[in-house]
């Protein structure tokens, strides 16, 4: 068997030939190369938990961005119940870019996971490999004849070195994998934070939310607007003349929230404003408002 | 004779066992020359699931040299070459 894989075979053995050839008495290169050793088993773990840590951060959006599916979701259920298509349509429509993103990420999640895997059953290789040859190498120390130990040294050293190749190609591997990984993590905490993708603890309102709010918060306006109505006596009559009279407005015409403070009878209706009650006794039951987050 | 198989140890193979893997060997370095990394993939996997089944895996507290060095199944073709390249230097740690 020639070609492409002896060529491959060559580089673990050029180094163990460099690093032999750097100390004169061999015992002292077999304590070197175990000190090398340590350090590279060190690295492995911490390659490990690298990986470990960048896979939890994964789960973690994975995790934000459900929850802001379910938002936008119930965001659309909402403005469906109070007529409003256009709102519900943008919130599906958000909500399918979202589950697009978390499709993505299973993805990585997946590749970091078997990064992972590989990781710590090299690891557990190389512990494995460094205590053979701790044992190989008191042994070789104590028996120590130059000519004799030679042969030995050489054997335990080109077994280790090669398992401490592979398993620095893993490392570099699942770094390199890792990298990547974080970049697009990285990439997404910035989506979160400048409101592409919202922000699901809620400190920031989409304007689907404010929307909605404001449309809960005029209707409440009105509610209330007609409850006061009815108890002054101006009758059920004269509300919904007043009401007769206005055109749905548009979005920007709506009253802030801030109008609940001060109602006049010129506030303009939402579109989904009711006409009040009859009897004008009981006001109208309050629309949902403020939770929508 | 002993094969390393990139990121999941060693096995150990008999003279039989490897004189059938050359084949597989040209499918390799084949994809590699041309850049087919599906045909670099499919023959990756053929070739270590070939070694895993008729060798027996050398236990990892084994300090054993390997006569052949082959790259991880998922290798890409960019891995390979970069086998090959450094192959030639040796920037291995250790």
């Amino acid at each position: 068997m020639s070609g492409i894989f002896q060529r491959i075979s060559m580089i673990f053995r050029a180094k163990t030939d460099k690093a032999l050839d750097k100390l004169e008495d061999p015992r002292q290169t077999l304590d070197y190369s175990y000190q090398r050793q340590l350090e590279l088993l060190q690295k492995v773990r911490r390659g490990v938990a690298d990986v470990a840590t960048s896979r939890k951060r994964i789960e973690l959006q994975a995790n934000q961005l459900n929850t802001q599916a379910d938002k936008l979701t119930n965001q659309a259920q909402k403005a469906l119940e109070v007529g409003r298509e256009d709102l519900a349509r943008e919130a599906l429509t958000r909500r399918s870019g979202i589950h697009q993103q978390l499709s993505d990420l299973q993805v990585q999640h997946a590749q970091l996971q078997a990064e992972e895997e590989k990781l710590t059953r090299a690891s557990q290789r190389l512990q494995a490999k460094v205590d053979a040859f701790r044992t190989k190498k008191e042994t070789i120390k104590a028996t120590y004849s130059a000519a004799e130990a030679q042969t030995r040294i050489n054997e335990a050293f080109s077994g280790i070195s090669e398992e401490m190749g592979d398993v620095g190609l893993a490392i570099q591997r699942a770094e390199d994998k890792t990298a990547q990984m974080q970049a697009r993590a990285g990439a997404i905490d910035e989506l979160l934070a400048s409101g592409a993708l919202d922000d699901p603890t809620g400190t920031a309102k989409d304007d689907i939310t404010l929307e909605l709010e404001q449309l809960a918060s005029t209707s409440d306006v009105e509610n209330e607007l007609a409850r006061m109505k009815a108890s002054l006596g101006a009758g059920p009559s004269a509300a919904a003349q007043a009401i007769e009279g206005q055109q749905p407005p548009a979005e920007a015409q709506q009253p802030p929230p801030q109008a609940a403070q001060q109602p006049s009878l010129d506030a303009q209706s939402p579109p989904e404003y009711q006409a009040p009650p009859s009897q004008g006794q009981e006001a109208p039951p309050a629309q949902p408002q403020g939770d929508l987050r | 004779m002993i094969v390393r198989i990139l990121n999941e140890g060693q096995w150990h193979l008999t003279d039989d066992a490897v004189r059938g893997l050359n084949s597989f060997d040209d499918a390799v370095e084949q994809a590699v020359t041309t850049g087919d990394q599906d045909q670099l993939t499919r023959a990756l996997h053929t070739l270590l699931d070939r070694i895993r089944t008729t060798g027996t895996r050398l236990p990892d507290e084994e300090l054993e040299d390997s006569d052949l060095i082959l790259p991880a199944a998922d290798s890409t073709l960019e891995d390979v070459r970069q086998l090959l390249s450094e192959s030639e230097e040796g920037l291995i740690p250790g």
